[in-house]
């Protein structure tokens, strides 16, 4: 190993010059590539091609927030910011409501709060069973298993949200209605939040479950990615101090891929914000605020397709726009937070995982 | 203080790969012993089996005996309880990127619910002072995170986190393979001050390494031991021929 031959510098006196005896001969391959020339001009068009490409996605943006704003300029004018607040009480019945197109009076509290119950109730079901099932899959399952396992988990991503609405409808509500709902309110209707005054068994429940059943396979699916991404060193080496497999799973694999499962939560919640179909199906499409959870309410995107087909007059479809605009916002802030929160979630390490 | 080891019978499969056949050994306490043999030939299969990392191959299998102490580590005990008491430093440098400098050495107390915080105060500097490197952390223990350290560093940080649980053995694959001439040469000063306090089984390809740090040396080849015999007499006058062909370079 310590005799390693060098090769003797051009400039000493010994050594040998190296002679080109031969006449440069240029191959066909080499003729073809200098006739190539310097490739300048493709490489500008390319360059500007993806440049488009990139200032596409603010257009885009930039005409879905120009088109809400001036479409819902009628209701801004009209109510201005207390349009997310305040209610409206009817001259004749005396009764207290957020949103009567009859008397042309619009408020998009209910809506806001509907969107906000029913997806935090969804992450609230959703991530620990994801989480759940993204270590099953990759820690745990038998060989013969885990494929189609995974296989069957990214089928529930590919549904169309109608047809989880139907079988919300048709199997999900009845057994929330005769079974689940009366546990929790002899259990837990103490607390309020789930009041024995709804016998249709629709409302914020139903749509939380529905929910987080249709965000599940992408959080488990996007956790189980990260978690596969963990070098098996670290999980080695959290064994070799004397991990159980909980132990390790938790430390070695969880921790190393906790900014990744953030981020699978947040699209989750980005899904549920929006989800409209199976959302306006079981939540029961009543534009009023209740505590419990067992409550009819109704959601920012359920009301949109509810009532923008046969909305009455103008001010009613301004109104409907204006709550797109606010969902639209509530996305960008909720994003907004999950930035935050990735933030302090990372902060503790200056180094990156990988 | 380490204690010895003896292996006796020991057999390892990779599925139908039989990569270790009838090894029998035994390994003093307190000294350091070295594992040379070309790739393949088994060598941290071994030390792997020693700690029942193995077995954490969903193919591995393990027969034999090894008794670590006075205790039979695969009839007595759980893997969990043996890799408590035998530290394991691995090739490539892996602290836990997402924990302190503190944290990474303290991890393995921890695991086990240990929270005495100013005993754990002590042992994170007692064991980061016995793998070298407290003088270069000591000012950011709790700011900066394990991956932020050099690579040298990083397996000085792993070597301190195996100390911290105050193993009686420390086994080392290959710790020096992955880093750079200096960063080596600090991990062998290392062992050589270690091995007084534990029993060193250290895995290498480097033969001037096995012969600058250990006593002992073991030469492997094909799932076979050829030779265990004291450093000296290994590197001086083998007396197998296969293992005088291996260190003078003839193959391998």
């Amino acid at each position: 190993m310590s005799q390693v031959h060098l090769q003797p510098e051009p400039s000493e006196p010994g050594g040998q010059q190296p002679t080109v005896t031969t006449a440069p001969v240029v191959s066909a391959e080499r003729r073809f590539l200098l006739s190539r020339g310097n490739s300048v001009n493709a490489d500008r068009f390319f360059s500007w091609l993806m440049l488009l490409c990139g200032l596409s996605i603010f257009v885009i943006v930039g005409l879905i927030a120009f088109e809400l704003v001036v479409r819902s300029e009628l209701s801004w004018h009209k109510f201005g910011l207390s349009f997310f607040y305040r209610s409206f009480t009817d001259p004749y019945t005396h009764v207290t409501t957020f949103w009567d197109p009859v008397n042309q009076f619009f408020g998009a509290r209910p809506f806001v709060y509907g969107t906000i119950v029913s997806s935090l109730l969804a992450l609230i079901i959703a991530v620990p069973l994801a989480i759940g099932v993204a270590v099953f899959l990759t820690e745990m399952c038998p060989r013969v298993l885990r494929s189609p396992l995974a296989f069957l988990t990214e089928l529930l991503a590919a549904i169309p949200s109608v047809i989880y609405g139907l079988w919300a409808v048709f199997v999900l509500v009845p057994i929330l209605r005769e079974q689940i709902n009366p546990f929790l309110i002899r259990m837990l209707g103490w607390t309020g939040f789930f009041a024995d005054d709804n016998p249709t068994g629709l409302g914020y429940m139903s749509a939380g479950v529905i929910l987080a059943i249709m965000i599940l396979p992408i959080i488990s699916s996007l956790t189980r990615e990260v978690m596969t991404a963990v070098p098996h060193s670290q999980r080695e080496a959290v064994l070799a101090l004397g991990a159980t497999r909980w132990e390790m799973i938790r430390m070695g694999v969880l921790r190393n891929a906790r900014i990744g499962i953030v981020g699978s939560i947040i699209l989750g919640l980005g899904r549920a914000l929006g989800e409209t179909m199976a959302v306006a199906m079981v939540i029961g499409a009543t534009p009023e605020i209740h505590r419990s959870l067992l409550a009819n309410g109704s959601s920012m995107a359920t009301v949109i397709a509810n009532e923008y087909a046969e909305a009455v007059g103008d001010m009613h479809l301004s109104a409907l726009t204006e709550i797109g605009l606010a969902l639209f916002i509530v996305t960008i802030i909720v994003n907004f937070f999950a930035q935050l929160l990735i933030w302090a979630v990372t902060r503790g390490t200056p180094a990156q995982a990988r | 203080m380490g204690v010895g080891i003896e292996v006796i019978n020991l057999n390892a499969w990779y599925g139908t790969n039989h990569t270790l056949q009838d090894i029998n050994l035994h390994i003093p306490a307190n000294h350091a012993t070295a594992l040379i043999g070309p790739s393949g030939c088994g060598k941290s299969t071994f030390v792997r089996c020693l700690n029942r990392m193995h077995e954490t191959n969903p193919v591995g299998r393990v027969t034999g005996t090894v008794r670590i102490g006075d205790l039979d580590i695969y009839a007595d005990a759980k893997p969990v309880q043996i890799r408590r008491r035998v530290g394991m430093v691995f090739q490539r440098p892996n602290p836990f990127p997402t924990m302190s400098i503190y944290d990474n050495v303290a991890a393995g107390l921890k695991l086990n619910g240990y929270s005495n915080r100013r005993a754990l105060d002590e042992i994170v500097e007692k064991s980061l002072r016995n793998s070298a490197l407290w003088d270069e952390v000591k000012d950011d223990l709790k700011k900066k995170s394990g991956a932020s350290l050099s690579g040298g560093q990083q397996q000085r940080l792993c070597i301190a986190r195996a100390l911290a649980v105050d193993p009686e053995v420390l086994l080392m694959d290959e710790p020096a393979s992955a880093l750079d001439p200096v960063s080596t040469s600090k991990i062998e000063d290392l062992i050589f001050q270690l091995k007084s306090q534990y029993t060193i089984v250290i895995v290498t390809h480097n033969m001037q390494q096995a012969a600058r740090v250990a006593e002992k040396t073991g030469f492997f080849l094909n799932g076979r031991m050829v030779e265990f015999d004291s450093t000296h007499k290994i590197f001086t006058n083998p007396s197998d021929k296969r293992t005088e062909d291996y260190i003078t370079g003839r193959f391998g």
